[in-house]
């Protein structure tokens, strides 16, 4: 144990420790773990056969253009709505402030049903582009709305602290040196910007391959043509299909760990160079 | 000081150097304002006009509808086992990851983290393949009465397992700042463990507590994939509010639907404007009073 742990007179560890590790592997690791324990008695042929369908692929090129989409969107606009709430001053910056977060506190059934009724042909943003012949409810266009929605607090909440931290000093320094202000966002800003920019679009991003609430009402689930991958899990599993659903599954999670891996690379990075 | 001085030397003077050009601000301010509108404050307008739009007595019957009121009861029984439930858990796990040195720590965050990485429908699925009627371990309970899958307490495990992170990795960094001192000298001055946890520590991190529990809460009530596949959706029975919207929202009771959507969005506000006055009370901040340095360099 000693050589485990550094010693400390405060008390308590074994027990909380304890308790952390049961209630990981109860509630976490071992529901998590049965998805491989399944796929691992599936043949290998059929398992690949499930995964390399035709409609699995399609849903899969969907789910990562959309959610790719969604995370661009908000990369863009995301940084200019973090600048703003710290550096301008306008009515009700503190509720906008506060409001960045809604994606994440509303239920997705609740964003899903909304954004529907908003772009569908007769909603109130979507009768403007239906004369246009731009389809967005229920057409690849809603997914990737829906998803820059869920997707928004990440982009903003990465970015923001990083600019709130930044040194006004270095701004001041490179005004001196006779930068214009232009040279200064382009040059001294943006790069100490862009490991948390690359943040918040993996999170937004991971954020975006997995989602569903949002999601299924605004793309009409059409395979092969909206149904990403969470619906595709889902209508396998209304149709008692445990062993497809399982199989897609299971090539999701490894691409959501995969995602997981590098955005603690990217955050990592991200702090060195607030440190630095 | 600086400001002053750089003033002086700067090439236009009475600007600060850190003043943006009108222009650039100009779009940059546009640039948010319209992705604000269309992507926020668009969507709350839309909640309340669509479920007001059939006027104030339809909207009263369709939150007061049996149904609904059942929904409504299992969103609150699921909270609160869950929220009490991932708090608890979240103190055991920051009081041994803020308060002692041990190897494997960073593997341990990593793994409280995996609940948010995966998606809510697979979140759902783990528990359908481990404990649904067919499979050995839910054969067994359900051979003793015991239905999880397609039932309440599929519903609240799916639950836990989605909110299983928001406490934790809200109060881990809370432990970590407050630092170890005080806890130290309640310990030195003879106070056991239990003492020192809830009369020194629960005073230090109690905005961080009701931080955790305030996020913790939002998701429980709100979760609506990983619910959805454990749900069965058995009508009047095993719904919670967000499944019950989609089941009116299918029904074309747009009216309805948009109601209970509108109760859900009032939560979401409510929860926002907790979270922010937390913000500003310092929940989350590190307490620069507590933390000595010794600490923060061991930080």
């Amino acid at each position: 144990m000693t050589t485990l742990k550094q010693r400390s007179i405060l008390p308590g560890f074994g027990l909380t420790m304890g308790y952390t590790l049961i209630y990981l592997l109860v509630i976490v690791l071992v529901p998590l773990s049965t998805i491989f324990f399944k796929t691992a008695t599936l043949p290998w042929r059929e398992f690949l056969s499930i995964v390399s369908s035709p409609r699995t692929i399609a849903a899969y090129r969907l789910s990562i253009t959309a959610a790719a989409g969604g995370a661009l969107i908000n990369s863009l606009f995301g940084p200019a709505l973090a600048w703003s709430i710290v550096r301008y001053d306008f009515p009700a910056r503190r509720i906008i402030d506060a409001l960045v977060d809604l994606p994440l506190a509303l239920p997705t059934s609740v964003a899903g049903i909304t954004l529907t009724t908003i772009y569908a042909s007769n909603g109130w943003i979507g009768r403007w582009f239906e004369p246009l012949g731009i389809r967005i409810a229920f057409a690849p266009l809603g997914i990737v709305l829906a998803l820059t929605f869920v997707g928004l607090p990440f982009a903003v909440r990465t970015v923001q602290p990083v600019i709130e931290d930044l040194d006004p000093e270095s701004e001041e320094a490179a005004a001196t040196l006779g930068a214009s202000r232009f040279q200064t966002l382009m040059r001294v800003i943006a790069p100490a910007m862009l490991p948390a920019i690359l943040t918040g679009f993996a999170l937004a991003f991971a954020r975006g391959l997995g989602e569903y609430g949002s999601v299924v009402f605004i793309s009409g689930n059409m395979p092969m043509r909206t149904e990403v991958v969470p619906l595709l899990i889902m209508s396998k599993l209304e149709q008692f299909d445990y062993p497809g659903a399982t199989a897609i599954a299971v090539v999701m999670l490894s691409i959501s760990f995969l995602m997981l891996l590098t955005i603690n690379l990217l955050q990592r990075w991200s702090s060195k160079r607030l440190m630095a | 000081m600086t400001q002053e001085s750089s003033t002086r030397i700067a090439i236009r003077p009475g600007r600060p150097a850190t003043a943006d050009p009108a222009l650039f601000r100009v779009l940059v301010e546009a640039a948010a304002m319209l992705f604000v509108a269309l992507f926020l404050l668009v969507p709350l307008v839309a909640v309340f006009t669509e479920a007001l739009r059939k006027g104030v007595p339809v909207y009263l019957a369709a939150i007061s509808d049996p149904e609904a009121r059942s929904a409504i009861y299992l969103t609150l029984l699921t909270a609160a086992i869950a929220v009490p439930l991932n708090v608890a858990f979240g103190l055991a796990a920051s009081w041994a990851i803020a308060n002692f040195e041990f190897r494997g720590k960073n593997t341990l965050t990593t793994l409280i983290d995996l609940p948010v990485a995966v998606s809510p429908v697979i979140s759902g699925l783990v528990f359908v393949l481990l404990l649904g009627s067919r499979t050995p371990l839910g054969g067994w309970l359900a051979d003793h009465g015991l239905r999880i899958i397609f039932a309440e307490p599929g519903i609240i495990l799916a639950t836990i397992f989605v909110t299983f992170p928001l406490a934790a990795r809200e109060l881990i960094p809370v432990m970590q700042a407050a630092g170890t001192s005080e806890e130290e000298a309640a310990v030195m001055l003879g106070a056991n463990g239990w003492q020192t946890f809830f009369r020194v520590t629960i005073p230090k991190v109690k905005l961080g507590v009701l931080y955790g529990m305030v996020l913790c809460n939002a998701r429980a009530m709100g979760e609506f994939g990983a619910v959805s596949v454990v749900s069965g959706h058995i009508r009047g029975y095993t719904n919670t509010m967000p499944l019950y919207v989609e089941i009116l929202y299918n029904d074309y009771r747009f009216a309805a639907a948009f109601a209970i959507a509108s109760l859900l969005t009032i939560l979401a506000l409510a929860t926002l404007a907790l979270k922010s006055w937390l913000e500003r009370r310092g929940a989350i901040r590190i307490p620069q009073t507590q933390a000595d340095e010794t600490e923060r360099v061991a930080a």
